[in-house]
């Protein structure tokens, strides 16, 4: 996990950010526009991370940010 | 090229049709309506003797030597102050006149020393050539009597003299400083004989002067004096170019003698400046040729070896090999370049084109990422482009001007003398900022309102704005009906009452009246403006301000004419380039995104290779990979990642944890101790391309003298793609630029020869727009319809604690720039030898601080000492300081934050303590 120097793991912040600024939508729209948005900017091995945070049981991700992983995952 | 010497008309030009015919002569010549004589005579071709004159100032009536004769009218008039009368005859020349000229001239040589044969303006001396031009042979009154001569010269500044015995007393320095400067530092000291140009009570080093060099320009003797022309002699020849500091992008006449370059003189004809500049531009480039900078690459197998200077064969094959070497024993995504701001157009294209099409990876950012990545994504989003909608002199129009998280009279000194003159004409001024900046009390100018809110509380501030802006009936309804979208339901949101100033007052700081004042200032103008800077983008809700900011201009009307806009002032003198050039990892050139097929398959067609239709990874992306282990190798184009960028732990972890970094810079920088290649630059006198500045502006940057390391960058990148096994040759840098334009739809007009010809272009240059586009979203917005977006308040993670109670703000000042490795080479740091932290009266009495004291800043990821300054401009609870010094490091502090949408770090809010730092103990240096 990218993390170093007793931070968070990078990507865990990174996308609770984006949940927080598009958390006034409802839950479906704004699961959809977090994936949106790390589709659009994340590098691939970022969204796997993303992944294998939510697989080590999602602890400490905002719950849209979950529901956005699930929309990103492949299928 | 021979010395460029721009024609004096005499006075400023008027704006208007030319409707007014006079006579100068018996040659005729039509000119707008109060043009002076003086000035239609010169436009006739008829130069008129003057002293007290030069077309950068207003008329001042002083010199006498002007005067002429006009039919009709009694006397002999100054035609600097006189203006045209339709019919007018004017006589330049006459036996009377040419007796008063001789006289005055007469009166001006008896007390001025006769060596101009030793003078160092011999040559380029207005009274030496008045001196000539009326024909004076004697003087009469002899030199004996009392006199200026003994008068002192002050050598204090590092950059010119100020030798008093020449000086004629025209006033034109004064006027300088006071019209096209603004600082007012300069005054006429005493009465009748007695009066002398002074700097106040002081030396002109001590004093309030910026040296900008307005007075130096505008000195029709030797009076005001560069120190090179001094030690070096009058210049030869002249090299037409574009500063490599700020993102004004000031327009140059390079003056050398051979291939020495004498003086930096700003370019009349310069679109961005119009003959304006600032210390850094017109004095500061003695770095690039300091002893400090390295001429040969270099490698060396671990970074605690010492350097061992190669060809450039080997450095090349070096990283080449090594680069392949990482990708075959990592994957191909494992490692990636970033680009410089600093660099031409042409360098950025080469870099983005080598990662895409070498690597074969889009891992290519730029140090727009730390600036003003948000722009990019809130303009993108709301307006349909990433960039700002005006030019410089737009501003000249404005009525109400609103300056957010900027501090243009220390970062963007030569927009801000455009800024502070239409504010002396009467153009109201809101700044929104923590600090009391200068521009919110100085000379002729104050700030209607300043709204001093807490840092990090920018968007529920815009939301206030907005929120009074809707809700007291002030939205321009039909610009928002005919060329928006998204009002009703941003409408909603921004009129609910937790955007109100009273709800959001408790959270800013700032009172709820005074930004109801604001809103309502703003939005009855006819025409507001807004200019932004970092202060907007280094935020965790950055993009979301940016945002903001195109709401409010767009729900008041103020987008699309002159006078109004939403305006990045843009940080390196090539932000707005490296971002239009494809630097960032998601977008192709002209920011279209790598995921579109077809736009994908033009570059892969015409590069004959495949692009990856993935985003590739950001600068801290970056680091937290090298961390990770799946990102080691880097090469670094012309940037101090290690100095610039935040929590340096992390950074230099990262880059400690690589296998090859590859530093592209002038010095052996803070992130070149992480390197093991290094491969010399060159500056900007030595290049040959184009930078955009912060309005869109193409401006040519022309070699002033051979790359001192015998290769061009854009050829070496090139090299190392080749050597890579993706060929890339180009014959000359148009080239590049041909294949930019062929690519990119907003430069599809801009060549080299377009520039020579125009001078300069502002993109979208194509088609519809030949010479390119000076305001943006005239009609319609580049997306269509102007976007409303619901941006709501989210407050920062990074909150002040118990043991971290205070605020960390950062920025930089007028004599330095950046990371100062350019700056701090050069006599600049007379002014600035080391970052200072600005604290309040109240916190620092608390801490037992007092002024000069060394303190230790403090934030949880960091710690680093400097010497504090107690200042009432700060609010209580924010501190400030510069990150210009490596010694200090003051991104030692800076924390892992970042937008939420850009991952732009958040510079501008760190919780931190500040304590007296323990006092050395005795004995110990």
């Amino acid at each position: 996990m990218a993390a170093g120097h007793g931070r968070a793991p990078a990507e865990r912040r990174m996308v609770n950010d984006i949940a927080r600024q598009l958390g006034y939508l409802p839950a479906e729209e704004a699961a959809e526009a977090i994936a949106g948005h790390v589709r659009r900017f994340w590098d691939p091995r970022m969204r796997a991370r993303l992944f294998a945070l939510v697989d080590d049981g999602a602890d400490g991700l905002d719950p849209l940010a979950v529901a956005a992983a699930a929309r990103l995952r492949p299928q | 090229m021979t010395l460029l010497e721009e024609p004096d008309f005499g006075t400023p030009p008027k704006a208007g049709a030319p409707t007014v015919t006079v006579d100068v002569d018996g040659l005729p010549v039509v000119v707008p309506p109060g043009t002076s004589v003086l000035r239609a005579a010169a436009q006739a071709g008829v130069d008129i003797p003057k002293l007290c004159a030069t077309d950068s100032l207003e008329a001042f009536g002083s010199c006498r030597l002007c005067v002429v004769e006009i039919d009709g009218r009694r006397g002999t008039p100054a035609s600097c102050t006189t203006p045209v009368d339709d019919g007018m005859r004017i006589r330049t020349q006459s036996p009377h006149l040419e007796r008063l000229r001789r006289g005055v001239m007469e009166l001006y040589i008896s007390d001025h020393p006769l060596d101009c044969l030793t003078c160092p303006a011999n040559g380029d001396c207005e009274l030496q050539d008045m001196a000539g031009e009326v024909g004076l042979r004697e003087v009469r009154y002899g030199y004996e009597g009392e006199n200026h001569l003994d008068a002192p010269t002050d050598t204090s500044n590092p950059y010119f003299d100020f030798d008093e015995s020449k000086c004629i007393a025209c006033s034109r320095c004064v006027r300088a400083c006071d019209e096209v400067q603004g600082t007012f530092a300069l005054t006429i000291a005493n009465r009748g004989f007695a009066s002398k140009v002074a700097p106040g009570p002081t030396s002109f080093l001590e004093s309030e002067c910026v040296s900008c060099g307005a007075c130096v320009q505008a000195c029709p003797t030797a009076t005001l004096q560069e120190k090179s022309v001094v030690e070096l002699g009058m210049p030869s020849r002249t090299v037409i170019t574009t500063c490599a500091y700020c993102g004004v992008g000031c327009s140059f006449k390079a003056e050398l003698r051979g291939t020495e370059l004498v003086r930096m003189v700003p370019h009349k004809d310069g679109g961005a400046n119009e003959g304006h500049s600032c210390v850094k531009g017109r004095f500061a480039f003695g770095y690039a040729t300091h002893p400090d900078r390295v001429l040969s690459p270099m490698v060396r197998d671990s970074i605690t070896e010492p350097w061992r200077e190669v060809s450039w064969e080997e450095a090349i094959g070096t990283v080449a090999r090594g680069f392949r070497s990482l990708q075959e024993r990592y994957g191909a995504g494992s490692i990636g370049a970033i680009s410089s701001s600093r660099c031409t157009n042409e360098e950025v294209w080469v870099v983005q084109k080598m990662v895409r099409a070498a690597f074969g990876n889009n891992n290519i950012d730029t140090c727009a990422r730390v600036c003003h990545s948000p722009t990019g994504y809130g303009l993108k989003q709301t307006f349909g482009e990433s960039a700002g909608t005006q030019d410089f002199k737009s501003v000249a129009l404005a009525d109400v001007i609103m300056v957010i998280g900027a501090n243009p009279t220390d970062g963007h000194p030569v927009f801000a003398s455009r800024m502070k003159r239409r504010l002396r004409e009467g153009a109201q001024l809101i700044v929104v900022d923590p600090r009391r900046i200068d521009l919110v009390r100085s000379p002729h100018i104050e700030a209607a309102h300043h709204l001093q809110l807490r840092p990090g509380t920018n968007v529920a501030i815009v939301n206030a704005l907005a929120h009074v802006v809707v809700t007291e009936g002030l939205v321009a309804d039909d610009f928002v009906a005919a060329r928006c979208e998204g009002y009703e339901e941003w409408a909603t949101f921004i009129a609910s009452p937790e955007n109100s100033p009273e709800a959001v007052e408790g959270v800013t700081g700032v009172p709820a009246t005074t930004v109801r004042a604001a809103a309502r200032l703003y939005a009855s103008a006819g025409n507001g403006a807004i200019y932004y800077g970092l202060g907007v983008t280094e935020h965790s809700q950055g993009s979301t301000m940016v945002m903001g900011l195109a709401n409010l201009a767009m729900a008041t009307g103020n987008v699309g004419r002159d006078g109004v806009g939403v305006n990045p002032l843009r940080g390196q003198n090539n932000v707005q380039g490296s971002c239009d050039m494809g630097s960032f990892p998601h977008e192709l050139p002209g920011y279209r995104h790598v995921s579109d097929d077809v736009v994908r398959g033009l570059f892969e067609s015409q590069w004959g290779t495949s692009i990856l239709p993935e985003p590739g990874l950001r600068i801290p992306n970056m680091f937290d990979a090298a961390i990770d282990g799946s990102f080691r190798g880097l090469f670094v184009h012309g940037e101090d990642i290690a100095q610039s960028d935040p929590n340096l732990q992390h950074v230099t972890a990262a880059l400690a944890s690589m296998e090859l970094v590859v530093v592209q810079d002038l010095f052996l920088n803070e992130t070149a101790k992480f390197a093991h290649v290094f491969l010399p630059g060159a500056s900007f006198l030595e290049k040959d391309g184009t930078f955009t500045n912060a309005e869109r502006r193409i401006n040519r940057v022309r070699a002033v003298m051979p790359p001192k390391t015998g290769k061009s960058e854009w050829e070496i990148v090139c090299e190392i793609a080749t050597a890579m096994g993706y060929p890339m040759a180009y014959s000359h840098p148009s080239e590049i630029m041909d294949e930019i334009a062929s690519m990119t739809p907003t430069f599809a007009g801009v060549s080299f020869e377009a520039l020579d010809k125009l001078g300069s272009i502002q993109w979208p240059c194509n088609a519809q727009a030949p010479s390119g586009t000076p305001v943006m979203h005239v009609d319609e917005f580049v997306r269509g319809r102007g976007k409303f977006v619901r941006t709501a308040f989210v407050a920062t993670e990074e909150q002040t604690t118990r043991r971290f109670p205070l605020v960390l703000t950062t920025g930089r000042i007028l004599s330095q720039y950046n990371v100062g490795a350019q700056t701090r080479r050069t006599g600049n740091v007379a002014w600035h030898p080391e970052d200072l932290l600005e604290i309040h009266p109240h916190d620092a009495s608390e801490r037992g601080i007092t002024d000069g004291a060394l303190v230790t800043l403090a934030s949880r990821v960091g710690e680093t000492t400097l010497r504090a300054t107690v200042s009432d401009r700060m609010p209580v609870g924010v501190v400030y300081t510069t990150f210009h010094h490596p010694v200090t490091g003051a991104n030692v502090v800076t924390t892992e934050h970042s937008d939420w949408a850009t991952n732009c770090p958040e510079y501008k809010v760190t919780a931190v303590q500040v304590a007296l730092a323990a006092p050395v103990p005795a004995g110990v240096d």
